[in-house]
C-alpha cells in the first residue's frame, strides 16, 4: 500500500508530461502506472507532426502555447527529442479550398500564428519535388513541425526517473474507490494506492478508467495506420499534407505518413494491406521521386475521437478526477500544453489558459460544442 | 571479444555493451528496449537482431527465453517500392 499525492494513469505523453510540470511544481509524491510500457499507446504510434494551422480558437491557443513548450523541452531535457521546426505544406486542390483555407489563415493570423496562402510557385520552392499539376496553392506555416516520439518518451522518463518519481510499468488499475464524490484509492494488479487526485491520461483506455470511476466519457477509437520507408538522405523539410494525406521525413531520414480510410470505429490495430495500397499511390503523386523508394514497415494507432473533435480537459464532478484524453488524433501535439495545463489545475486550481476552461466533461452536458475541421490522417 | 565489439542490430550498428547498458538502466523490456536504442528498426526489421537480444535479456534479467515477450511482426515481410501499386504506362 502506498500513500500519493497524485496518481497518473498512463504513461504516454499525457502522463509523463503532467508529471513532469509537477515536479517543476514541487510536487514528487507521485505513481505514474502504464499497463504496458511507456509510449505503448497512441504516443509511440503517432505520425509526431506538430502544427498549429487548426481552425478553432480552442485549438489554435493550445497549439501556440504548445509550440512554445517544445521549444523549451528542447533545451531542456535530458535527451535530444529532434524538434524541428520544419512547417506544415497543406496543398489546396481547388478555388474553393483555397477560399477556405484564406478565412482560416486569416484567423489564425489574428491570434499570432505566423500562416500564409502561398502560391503553386512557392510551394515548389519549399519542396522542389512535388508534382503541382492539381493544386492551386498551399497553406503555409514555418513554425509548425514535429518531434520524434520516442525520444520525447525517453527523454521525459530518464527527467522524472533522476527526480525519482515512481513510474510502474506492466501495472493495470483495476479499481478505482471513491467516497462521497471523492477520490479514494486506487487498486491495480500489483499495488494499492491511498490519494485523493487521479489524472486519467489513458488514451485508448481513458474510456474504460472513466467506467471504473462511474463517469461516461465519450469516447470512440478509430484506427488510423502510418508506413515508413527506408532512412533517405534527408531532403524533406516539412510535412506535407493533402486531402487525408500527409508525410514527413523524419531526422532519422524515413519518410512516414498516412491516410484516411475512413473507417468506421474500431477495436483492432491490424496493418491492411489496402492501407498500404492507398498511401503508396496518394504519396506517389504528390511527390512522384518517392517511386522507387522502399517501404520498411507499417502500423496502426487509434485517434480517440471526441464528438466535436477537440480532448477532455480538466475536473469532473468527482472530486480529484481530472481528465486529458480525447485528443482525436492531435494527443502528441498537445501533449506539452496539456501536461502543464493539468499541473496548473492541481497547483493552482486553475488551467492558466482561459480557452482550455471550455474544453472540460461538462460541455457535453451543456451542449457547448466545438467542431474542429482540419483533422487529417 | 569485448561487448563493445560485438555488434548486434547491423541496420543499427548497435553493440551488445549498448544493450547491456539500456538493460541495466531500466529498460527491461523488448519494446522499451528497441524504442529507446532503435534496436531492430531498420530495413531487416530485426530478423537478426530481435532473436539475439530476446536471449540477452533472459541472460541479464535471470529468466528463461520462453518467458519473454516477442516485438509484433508488421508488414511488408520484405521492403517494397512506393510505386509498386502504380500502374506502368504502356
Amino acid at each position: 500500500m502506498k500513500n500519493r499525492d497524485i496518481v497518473i494513469i498512463g504513461g504516454g505523453i499525457t502522463g509523463l508530461a503532467t508529471a513532469y510540470y509537477l515536479v517543476k511544481s514541487g510536487i514528487k509524491n507521485i505513481s505514474i502506472l502504464e499497463k504496458s510500457y511507456l509510449g505503448s499507446g497512441s504516443t509511440g504510434r503517432c505520425g509526431s507532426g506538430i502544427r498549429q494551422q487548426f481552425t478553432t480558437k480552442e485549438h489554435i491557443v493550445l497549439m501556440k502555447e504548445s509550440v512554445k513548450l517544445w521549444k523549451e523541452w528542447n533545451n531542456d531535457l535530458p535527451i535530444p527529442i529532434h524538434f524541428e521546426q520544419g512547417g506544415y505544406l497543406w496543398l489546396l486542390n481547388n478555388k474553393k479550398e483555397l477560399a477556405q483555407h484564406k478565412k482560416y489563415v486569416k484567423y489564425q493570423n489574428t491570434f499570432g500564428i505566423e500562416s500564409a496562402i502561398i502560391s503553386t510557385k512557392e510551394a515548389k520552392e519549399i519542396v522542389p519535388d512535388l508534382n503541382t499539376n492539381d493544386i492551386v496553392g498551399a497553406s503555409w506555416c514555418h513554425t509548425d513541425g514535429s518531434a520524434y516520439p520516442f525520444d520525447v518518451t525517453n527523454a521525459l522518463q530518464t527527467f522524472l526517473k533522476e527526480k525519482k518519481v515512481e513510474i510502474n510499468t506492466f501495472e493495470e488499475v483495476n479499481e478505482i474507490h471513491i467516497k462521497n464524490d471523492k477520490i479514494q484509492e486506487v487498486i491495480t494488479t500489483k499495488d494499492k494506492y491511498t490519494t485523493n487526485t487521479v489524472i486519467n491520461g489513458a488514451g485508448y483506455g481513458a474510456k474504460y478508467i472513466g467506467q471504473l470511476a462511474g463517469l461516461n466519457i465519450p469516447l470512440q477509437p478509430y484506427r488510423h495506420q502510418i508506413a515508413a520507408s527506408e532512412p533517405l538522405r534527408n531532403f524533406l523539410g516539412p510535412m506535407v499534407v493533402k486531402d487525408e494525406l500527409y508525410f514527413l521525413q523524419t531526422h532519422r531520414g524515413r519518410i512516414i505518413g498516412g491516410t484516411d480510410l475512413k473507417e468506421p470505429p474500431l477495436s483492432n490495430l491490424n496493418s491492411t494491406l489496402n492501407f498500404l495500397e492507398e498511401y503508396s499511390k496518394q504519396i506517389t503523386s504528390v511527390l512522384p521521386i518517392l517511386s522507387s523508394v522502399n517501404i520498411m514497415k507499417q502500423w496502426a494507432g487509434y485517434y480517440i475521437i471526441t464528438p466535436d473533435r477537440h480532448p477532455i480537459l480538466g475536473p469532473t464532478k468527482i472530486n480529484g478526477f481530472i481528465l486529458g484524453c480525447g485528443y482525436s488524433g492531435h494527443g502528441f501535439m498537445l501533449g506539452p500544453v496539456v501536461g502543464k495545463l493539468l499541473a496548473s489545475l492541481i497547483v493552482h486550481k486553475n488551467m492558466y489558459i482561459r480557452e482550455a476552461n471550455n474544453l472540460t466533461l461538462e460541455r457535453f452536458k451543456t451542449g457547448k460544442l466545438i467542431q474542429e475541421r482540419a483533422v487529417i490522417g | 571479444m569485448k561487448d563493445e565489439e560485438i555488434i548486434i542490430c547491423r541496420c543499427e550498428d548497435i553493440t551488445l555493451k549498448e544493450i547491456k547498458d539500456a538493460i541495466h538502466k531500466g529498460y527491461k523490456d523488448i519494446e522499451s528496449l528497441r524504442k529507446y536504442l532503435q534496436l531492430s528498426m531498420g530495413p531487416c526489421q530485426g530478423k537478426t537482431c530481435i532473436p539475439l537480444t530476446e536471449k540477452i535479456l533472459a541472460q541479464e534479467l535471470k529468466k528463461r527465453i520462453d518467458e519473454m515477450t516477442m516485438p509484433t511482426t508488421r508488414p511488408p515481410e520484405t521492403p517494397v517500392p512506393f510505386g509498386i501499386f502504380n500502374k506502368v504506362k504502356e
